[in-house]
């Protein structure tokens, strides 16, 4: 395939970005949309200029690194993967692609087509987490039974890759799904009870700290989550938050 | 010139961690808090270890290269953790986790550190479930358990294929925890560059800010590398794309021994190589081979049909399909351990009978498990005497709800419905049994450096059994190297802070700078990929699969001159003072292609057949792995003498007391 990329060249937050031409040829169905970067980048070295910076690591759509806007996209057009997972048969010879780093104002670029996410980092330092110490000493696992259908339902939340392909789908860049599977999580296990209600208001408190938008339920983050999270987080964390309120 | 001493403590098997915890020396906790410990990697281990230390006082500063400590390559790991919980009371025990273990590990691994694994492995179960780690249930509310390649018990623990991810995030939650009380201080897109070495002792280490290139002294009491595993030489593996050796190569450069570098772990279960393109490999987890059954055709002209699609697998008979892994081990069946399990796929693909275009494929066939599943769905649905495609549609709900996500990460890659036709899997690199030798504290030969997780030589012996990995990453960060680390650090309560403006500081700045600068003027033409895969071709082909002599001294030759043609014709664009993934690569592949040597120089040495290690000349008449216990039941620790072919070889003999020796048989 013979295809024309367009993509975000910006040095670092503080220089002004720009959409630069490229176009690419030889490309395998495939090959996996990183593959095809790897390639025009392996390109770029040959002439001696610089390659397209892009956060990747797992390249096994786990790891939450890759974060590419894919033709306006977070992840591009496939449904439930991330960017490492797209692969080019999903595009056809001869397209042009848009290629830009996910955005929202509380993920600035760091350079070209990476942003900084760290704000995620920081709702879960705020509370993410249940207060046990690591010593070993806590009671036998199955002490506490967990119902079926709680745990498994903890696990989908908790299955959440914190890509931020739900802050870059929404209109408000909210970080609601996000926040709201991380809290949904705990709020369905028993071992999470003891903490809910500061954990729930410290979370939403740095949420809005951190300068992402407000959620007005369009649930385009639901569509674009390669992980399938369900707006129910999003339902569950709000009534999380008005019980904390009026406790 | 370093020493072995294994330390380990004296006493019966099943007391020696209890009375070596008695003994050990406890830092008081006011004393804790000018205490400072370095963490470098934030996976099972070094998140685990990073938490653990600054719940006890510590102040802990961690590094990673990813942009959050959440994304370390522990969450790619799929099928699960084990526990000797006995909860399905099918007779599992200490005893019996260090006796599979053991043997699974060929016999080369310590013999008191896998006790102890297996030991503390409950407590493991019970921490990760009070953090809040949805584990797999039965509807009574219990915790469900399955069953792993190289055992006869259910003793592994797992939240559907993505086991790895809610560890991970289990041990990132306790971190946040304690980076929230300020007791971790934790350096994300950052990389360890050097380790600095103060009177013999780790005092530090060089890092460097990946996104604005500044180079960074950092002090310590202690450094711990948790930085994981070296797969990564092989270029193709399926390591995450950053995983590198950089860490560990920097404190065997200074003076940590370096063991059993080619005991490198190929995984049976992965998606085939597809083309030239290909940046990684990705696994299919090992528990499908709980309900896959693997094939290939019985007939040449079955395989030859196949590959040009003129014959759909699910329509080649029963009798026309060879089980090649019940045929030869009908105790074990589909559930040999990895290393028996990838040398017989490679048999077969070799004798010609792979079954994709390039000929390195095996078929892993769900289809009598989904029969199965589905007949027993049906009774229990009252139906007793469903259609075929009424038994179909149950049991593929039965196996999308055990293994779902594994089957679409396969669909989305290969473009095939595994519910319909059977996957193709191969056997690519994994994990790295060898690493940083450490004693009996999980320290190194450097006082003060320890090393846990993958990036030690472990606790795994010559190979390593499914869902141990997990184990140990924990076990080592949550409730061993907290206790030993305190042992060492009691003699450093009236030290003080460690100063940065010292010469030892200065030096080994000064030597990142300049191998920095070197790398960024060289003005070559190559690219650092182009070396990357040059030197993964020579690792699969000759220190792979199968290695023989012959092989081996060639890669050794190869590799040092493809060294001197990377450090000549290298070209790294961009500038040092700005995220620069080609610059982070070619400091990466310049310590591969040293690793790579002494790689092949251990696999040389070792004249045995040995778990992941397989030399041809040692082999029975059946094809299986010869060991030798009489001349290789040793650790080799190789200390570093400037050049990978002149490290010098330390031996550190393993006693086996409680366990005898026995060849492996799966039959």
């Amino acid at each position: 395939m013979n295809l024309t990329l367009k993509i975000w060249r910006q040095k670092d937050a503080n220089t002004k970005g720009k959409i630069v031409d490229y176009p690419i040829s030889d490309v395998s169905p495939d090959m996996s949309f990183l593959e095809m970067l790897d390639v025009l980048n392996e390109q770029l070295v040959a002439k001696g200029e610089e390659p397209v910076e892009f956060d990747h690591d797992c390249r096994e759509g786990i790891c939450g690194t890759c974060s590419l806007q894919i033709n306006g996209e977070p992840h591009g057009p496939d449904r439930g993967v991330t960017t490492c997972q797209l692969h080019m048969r999903m595009f056809k010879d001869g397209d042009t692609i848009f290629i830009e780093p996910f955005r929202a104002n509380a993920f600035p670029v760091v350079k070209d087509l990476i942003v900084d996410r760290s704000a995620f980092d920081r709702i879960q330092q705020a509370g993410g987490y249940i207060s046990v110490n690591t010593s070993g000493n806590t009671i036998d696992a199955n002490s506490i039974p967990v119902n079926k259908h709680d745990a498994d339902k903890s696990f989908d939340a908790a299955t959440c890759i914190g890509c931020g392909a739900c802050v870059a789908a929404c209109k408000n860049a909210s970080a609601m799904l996000f926040t709201s599977a991380k809290v949904s999580q705990f709020a369905l296990l028993p071992q999470g009870q003891v903490e809910a209600t500061d954990r729930v208001m410290n979370m939403v408190r740095q949420m809005d700290l951190e300068g992402f938008g407000n959620c007005t339920n369009t649930g385009a983050c639901e569509i674009e989550c390669p992980k399938g999270i369900s707006l129910e987080n999003i339902a569950r964390m709000n009534r999380e938050y008005l019980k904390a309120s009026v406790k | 010139m370093a020493t072995l001493e294994s330390r380990i403590p004296q006493g019966p098997l099943a007391d020696k961690w209890t009375n070596h915890k008695n003994h050990i020396n406890l830092v008081n906790p006011a004393n804790k808090r000018n205490i400072d410990v370095i963490v470098v990697g934030t996976g099972l281990a070094g998140g685990s270890a990073a938490a653990t230390l600054a719940e006890l006082g510590y102040n802990v500063k961690t590094f990673c290269y990813q942009d959050s400590p959440r994304r370390a390559h522990s969450i790619a790991a799929q099928g699960g953790i084990n526990a000797a919980k006995n909860y399905q009371g099918d007779g599992d025990s200490t005893y019996r986790l260090f006796y599979d273990t053991v043997k699974g590990g060929d016999y080369r691994a310590r013999e008191a550190n896998v006790y102890r694994l297996s030991e503390v492995s409950a407590n493991i179960i019970d921490q990760c479930v009070a953090q809040g780690v949805p584990f797999a249930r039965e509807y009574g509310g219990l915790l469900d358990n399955r069953s792993f390649g190289g055992v006869l018990v259910s003793r592994t623990f797992y939240a559907k294929g993505q086991t790895g991810q809610q560890l991970l995030l289990g041990a990132y939650a306790a971190m946040n925890r304690q980076i929230n009380r300020g007791k971790i201080e934790s350096f994300n897109r950052h990389e360890m560059l050097d380790i600095v070495i103060v009177d013999g002792k780790a005092r530090g280490i060089i890092a460097r800010n990946m996104v604005t290139g500044e180079i960074e002294r950092h002090s310590a009491h202690a450094v711990v590398v948790a930085s994981g595993g070296y797969g990564n030489v092989f270029f193709l593996s399926t390591n995450a794309m950053g995983s590198n050796v950089t860490a560990s190569w920097k404190i065997h450069k200074k003076g940590a021994y370096f063991a059993n570098p080619c005991f490198t772990q190929i995984h049976p279960t992965c998606i085939p190589v597809s083309g030239d393109h290909q940046s990684k490999l990705t696994l299919m987890s090992e528990s499908l081979r709980n309900d896959g059954r693997i094939w290939v055709p019985r007939k040449k002209e079955d395989v030859i049909a196949i590959r040009e699609g003129k014959l759909k697998p699910v329509d080649l008979a029963e009798e026309d399909r060879d089980y090649y892994l019940e045929r030869r081990y009908p105790s074990f069946g589909n559930l040999v351990p990895r290393d028996v399990a990838s040398r017989a796929a490679k048999e077969r693909c070799d004798a010609g009978f792979g079954v994709n275009a390039t000929g390195e494929a095996v078929f892993l066939d769900f289809s009598s498990a989904i029969m199965r599943y589905g007949r027993e769905q049906a009774a229990i649905h009252g139906n007793h005497n469903p259609s075929d495609k009424e038994v179909r549609e149950l049991g593929e709900k039965v196996v999308e709800n055990k293994y779902g996500n594994l089957f679409q990460m396969y669909e989305k890659i290969v473009d095939e419905n595994p519910y319909k036709t059977p996957m193709k899997i191969y056997p690519a690199v994994h994990y790295t049994m060898g690493g940083i030798w450490v004693d009996y504290n999980l320290m190194t030969t450097i006082e003060g450096c320890y090393a846990i997780g993958e990036a030690n030589f472990s606790d795994h012996g010559a190979n390593r059994l499914g869902a141990s990995a997990l184990m140990q990453g924990l076990a080592d960060g949550y409730f061993v190297l907290p206790y030993t680390i305190g042992d060492y650090l009691s003699k450093d309560i009236r030290t003080g802070k460690i100063p940065t403006d010292t010469p030892e500081f200065d030096e080994a700045e000064k030597n990142v700078r300049n191998q920095i600068d070197a790398l960024i003027n060289n003005n070559g033409t190559n690219s650092v990929d182009h070396y990357h895969k040059k030197l993964g071709k020579i690792m699969w082909d000759k220190c792979g699969m199968a290695r023989n002599e012959q092989g081996l001294k060639e890669a050794l030759e190869e590799i040092k001159a493809l060294r001197e043609d990377f450090y000549k014709n290298v070209r790294v664009t961009g500038s040092a003072e700005s995220k620069n993934s080609e610059l982070e690569k070619a400091l990466r592949v310049a310590d591969f292609l040293e690793l790579g040597e002494l790689f092949a120089k251990d696999a040389l040495h070792r004249n045995e057949s040995c778990g992941g290690h397989f030399r041809e000349e040692y082999q029975t008449e059946e094809g299986e792995a010869l060991r030798d216990d009489e001349n290789f039941k040793y650790v080799a620790a190789w200390e570093y003498k400037g050049d990978p072919r002149e490290a010098v070889l330390h031996k550190e003999d393993l006693e086996y007391k409680n366990i005898e020796l026995k060849t492996r048989s799966y039959k």
